[in-house]
């Protein structure tokens, strides 16, 4: 009776842990097929939990996409001294413009600025009150975009110390603070996809583990009949493989429909600024993470639940 | 009679929840292709003797040896494979309602990995040597009790296994379908597998020529000797 002395016709090695995972994979998904109301609730569940990160996500690489166009903005306003007048202006905008390492140099006057702030700031007849013109003449000078962001602003450091200049006004200071919010929400985004990747464990795991209450009996009889543990847990992992993938591609789904339903406003807001509007455009990479994401939740929890309660369930 | 398939020498069993000892000194042996009933009265013991042989309990004190293998020294992580050496008969049946009976009969030999096309020559070999052959596609729950039980022993023989144990397979019958199964035993009796079969149902044995123990009291004793054939 023992095996040694027994013939067996069932295959062995590779080509029945072949057939053992292909009839699980097949037996997993007719289970899921002859409940499809409970099965799309529970992948609708996961879905909504990775959709949120992912949608997150997606908004960041999208805003993140945009801002790189702005990376090679880095600008200097030089307020020059109101002795200055405009000959002494543009002779110093020519020798800035010289400098190694300076790309662009322009110089709006003390009237072509006032000008400017009339029709833009609508105080236009107010400011004529005033006897004398309030606004210093400017030299807006654009560094080499090949050069190193060190480089770049430390020669911007040496324009703003010229004995010329009144004051300078670097224009990257709001784009390192539009990359600081975005790190700030980038880290948010982070926890919250910590959090919810704990939520779909403990949906898929406690999915898992009714289920493995519903079919008690059965493991009874397969314990029973010999069935090694990796038999009887093998479908339950499957199971929770499923609901992490189908989860998934819902999440995908919905974060797509959220990104074509945005696709006009925020057309219209990159538009104002002019950068890229790919806000919200689920990457191949995003997809990739999200598909990995939920296949690894799925398994993880079923694992840990089977490994929890498969034991407690002995026959007597 | 050969050698021994099973051998109990000075089984004694307590159950964890304390009580009294279930069996006590029992010295026991089934010769390969033999068949033996257990008799006794309820709660004496019987379904303890074959756990200990299914290693559903380890034995408080004593050796149990089943086809050469101590079961002492079969670990947790073996037992499975201890198991799918032999065949198991319930009382209950422990049928699968939700799948068919082929599907019942079937699993043994999924477990085992065998293929579809070997699954379906075997599972339709064993349900017409249970006279079952064209209910395939049945479900459990529309087969009567004696079929239901049929179906049970079919899973417990598809895989050819050369020792069958069944706890009480008739308790749930009435007596025509009772000795239906009884004869279903002696006839893989017939071809070399060996029996052992846990019953009280003593009008029924006693018609039947094999060997019968008792139980008693905790105590093991041998009331009759397999009848030679005539």
């Amino acid at each position: 009776m023992s095996a040694s002395r027994r013939v067996s016709t069932a295959p062995s090695g590779g080509s029945r842990w072949l057939l053992d995972h292909t009839r699980a994979i097949s037996a997993t998904l007719d289970a899921l097929k002859r409940r499809p109301f409970g099965t799309l609730l529970t992948a609708l569940v996961i879905g909504i939990t990775l959709a949120l990160p992912a949608g997150l996500y997606a908004v960041l690489g999208g805003l993140d996409a945009a801002s790189s166009g702005l990376k090679g903005s880095l600008r200097a306003s030089l307020f020059l001294k109101d002795t200055l007048d405009e000959a002494a202006g543009r002779a110093l905008q020519a020798k800035i413009a010289a400098k190694r390492g300076v790309a662009e140099t322009k110089y709006i006057s003390r009237d072509a600025a006032l000008a400017e702030f009339k029709a833009h700031s609508g105080f236009g007849e107010a400011l004529d009150i005033l006897s004398d013109n309030p606004l210093p003449a400017v030299i807006v000078v654009t560094p080499d975009a090949t050069l190193p962001k060190a480089q770049a602003q430390a020669l911007l450091d040496e324009l703003t110390r010229l004995p010329d200049i009144d004051s300078a006004r670097l224009d990257r200071e709001w784009l390192e603070r539009l990359y600081a919010i975005l790190a700030v929400i980038e880290r948010l985004v982070l926890l919250i996809a910590g959090a919810l990747a704990l939520a779909v464990l403990v949906v898929v795991a406690n999915t898992i583990r009714l289920d493995i209450a519903a079919r008690r009996e059965e493991i009874l009889v397969l314990k029973l009949i010999g069935a090694p543990d990796a038999f009887i847990r093998r479908p339950f992992l499957y199971t929770g493989l499923w609901y992490g993938l189908s989860g998934a591609l819902l999440a995908c789904l919905m974060v797509i429909a959220a990104g074509w339903s945005l696709a006009g406003p925020a057309q219209t807001l990159s538009g104002l600024y002019g950068i890229g509007s790919n806000v919200a455009v689920l990457s191949v990479d995003t997809v990739f993470w999200v598909f990995g994401s939920g296949a690894a939740l799925g398994w993880i929890a079923a694992l840990w639940t089977v490994s929890r309660h498969l034991g407690a369930i002995e026959p007597d | 009679m050969s050698e021994a398939l099973i051998r109990f020498s000075g089984v004694s069993h307590r159950y964890r929840d304390g009580g009294r000892d279930i069996l006590r000194e029992a010295d026991f042996q089934l010769a390969h292709g033999e068949m033996a009933f257990l008799t006794g009265p309820s709660g004496a013991g019987k379904s303890t003797m074959l756990k200990l042989i299914a290693l559903l309990e380890r034995p408080s004190k004593g050796e149990i040896v089943v086809d050469g293998q101590t079961l002492s020294q079969v670990r947790t992580r073996d037992v499975p494979a201890y198991r799918r050496q032999f065949g198991m008969i319930f009382q209950n049946f422990n049928l699968l309602s939700d799948r068919t009976v082929f599907d019942n009969v079937a699993m043994p030999l999924v477990i085992r990995g065998h293929t579809g096309d070997d699954i379906g020559r075997r599972v339709r070999a064993a349900l017409d040597a249970v006279g079952l052959r064209g209910r395939e596609k049945d479900w459990p729950v529309t087969l009567s009790g004696g079929e239901q039980q049929r179906v049970g022993i079919a899973r417990a023989v598809v895989a050819k296994p050369r020792l069958l144990i069944a706890d009480e397979p008739t308790g749930n019958l009435d007596p025509a379908m009772a000795l239906e199964v009884m004869q279903l035993f002696t006839r893989f009796n017939e071809v070399g597998v060996s029996v052992l079969v846990a019953t009280h149902a003593l009008g029924l044995i006693n018609r039947l020529p094999h060997r019968i123990l008792k139980l008693d009291d905790s105590l093991l004793s041998e009331v009759r000797a397999a009848e030679q054939a005539a």
